[in-house]
């Protein structure tokens, strides 16, 4: 069992580094993305209000797997063709974008009214207003389900591997294939996904802490 | 069109100004001057508007019509025939130019005391950190808090903090400062502290245009009452004339006589 592991482990590597540069790139794209829009949805005028909830509301009523299909097999018909790398990426991050803008909206709607008014009558900008009295105070309820948001994300990245894309859990099945020794490669990669989510959520814990300063 | 400074002799200088929420007419054709330096109360029953009126005055809400100027210069709306309301940039300017004190402090929570005061001076003013910090400080000083320069709104009282809300305000230096019920969401027994620095800064010259229900106060400090009742100004007057208990105003000798009966 130990050989096995030994055999697989250069593979496994390089699945394990794909897996980690697709969460990346979701994270971080749906982070901008889904701020953007979030700030549309609490802040904007009506029909950017309403577009950013259309939106939101349906692709979270979407599985992720239907998505992902959907931007690879369906949008070739309207001659949008992506690389399965990229269609997956592009799935996967609208589908955490729409996430990330319902974070936004609920950590920066538990901010009381008071404190737009207040930053607004010592004569703060909208971008001033967000930057050094908003988004501090929301950051600490933003956090906590973002972070749940980013586990959820290097979780569901082993969708990718169902376009053919070798990140980690293509290559545990590439693994099995040849060695048709299933139990120990899916404990291993049990494991791998269980060391990033774990570190991911500690971190989010002291995160929380350093930033408790605000009294409920 | 010019913006002509002081085109009226009064700093603040509304005029027919009406505000509806939906059908619900909140002010009817209100007009009031406050002169440089005079203390200006309003006072009525709730529901009259006063609120609403003074948020008018620094745009935290938008009229329909008349118009409001401070020094001269026309507050939400560009000047020009179409009432076009001012950009994100100059609403923010004009709003530095006017203070204001809210019912419930809206301290902001993550920042210390000084901080809550710095950081309209750094953004908005434009001043350096340490020059911002010794404003701060003697304002706080001012409000008898300069040993709470580095505390967090949390570990403050209530009256407290609304010292620390009223040096945050001055500490811009506004033309007139607003005071929105400052007192309302206090202990009793905190109240005096608050009122007793408005007063020192009605006694520098500050204008000021507040709605209150502090009675006495509003006797002792104001040059002038307005007296609101159903979105308009029923009675204006000095406190004299306006809290006789004699005034042939119904509206007016109605809430009196209720507030003398709640307030003993």
């Amino acid at each position: 069992m130990l050989g096995q592991i030994i055999y697989a482990v250069p593979f496994l590597a390089q699945g394990f580094a794909v897996t980690l540069w697709v969460s990346l790139l979701v994270v971080v794209l749906s982070l901008i993305a889904g701020v953007l829009l979030g700030v549309g949805l609490v802040y904007g005028p009506a029909p950017l209000r309403w577009a950013v909830r259309i939106f939101s509301d349906t692709i979270r009523g979407i599985p992720i797997l239907v998505l992902m299909f959907f931007v690879y097999y369906g949008l070739p018909a309207i001659g949008l063709h992506l690389p399965s790398f990229w269609a997956a990426v592009c799935a996967l991050t609208l589908f955490k974008t729409a996430q990330v803008i319902e974070y936004l909206r609920g950590a920066v709607g538990s901010i009381p009214k008071g404190q737009s008014e207040a930053a607004m009558a010592i004569g703060l900008t909208f971008r001033q207003r967000l930057t050094y009295v908003i988004f501090p105070q929301a950051f600490r309820r933003f956090l906590p389900p973002w972070i749940n948001g980013v586990t959820d994300a290097v979780k569901g990245s082993a969708l990718v591997s169902l376009l053919g894309i070798t990140d980690l859990m293509q290559a545990i099945n590439q693994v099995i294939g040849r060695t048709y020794e299933a139990m120990p490669l899916y404990i291993l990669g049990a494991l791998i996904y269980f060391a990033v989510n774990y570190a991911l959520s500690l971190a989010s814990r002291r995160l929380e802490r350093r930033f408790s300063f605000i009294r409920e | 069109m010019s913006e002509a400074p002081n085109a009226s002799p009064a700093l603040l200088d509304m005029r027919d100004v009406s505000k509806a929420f939906g059908a619900v007419e909140v002010l009817r054709s209100v007009s009031l001057q406050v002169k440089r330096g005079e203390v200006v109360t309003v006072i009525g029953p709730s529901g009259s508007g006063k609120t609403t009126l003074l948020r008018c005055v620094n745009f935290l809400e938008s009229y329909d019509s008349g118009s409001i100027r401070i020094d001269g210069k026309e507050v939400g709306f560009r000047e020009t025939a179409t009432r076009q309301r001012r950009s994100e940039r100059d609403l923010a300017a004009m709003r530095a130019e006017t203070g204001m004190v809210f019912q419930s402090f809206n301290l902001f929570p993550h920042l210390t005391a000084a901080g809550n005061i710095m950081l309209g001076l750094t953004k908005v003013r434009g001043k350096k950190e340490a020059e911002a910090r010794s404003i701060a400080e003697h304002w706080l000083g001012r409000v008898g808090l300069a040993h709470k320069a580095d505390s967090l709104p949390a570990e403050l009282s209530g009256g407290q903090q609304q010292r620390v809300g009223i040096a945050r305000a001055v500490a811009m230096e506004p033309k007139i400062l607003l005071l929105d019920e400052i007192t309302s969401a206090l202990d009793p027994e905190l109240v005096g502290e608050v009122l007793a620095v408005v007063r020192s800064l009605a006694d520098d010259g500050m204008t000021m245009l507040m709605v209150t229900h502090e009675m006495a106060f509003a006797r002792d400090a104001s040059s002038r009452i307005v007296f609101m009742a159903d979105g308009e100004v029923s009675a204006v007057g000095p406190p004299k004339e306006i809290l006789a208990a004699e005034t042939s105003n119904e509206r007016l000798r109605t809430f009196l006589a209720r507030f003398r009966a709640s307030h003993f």
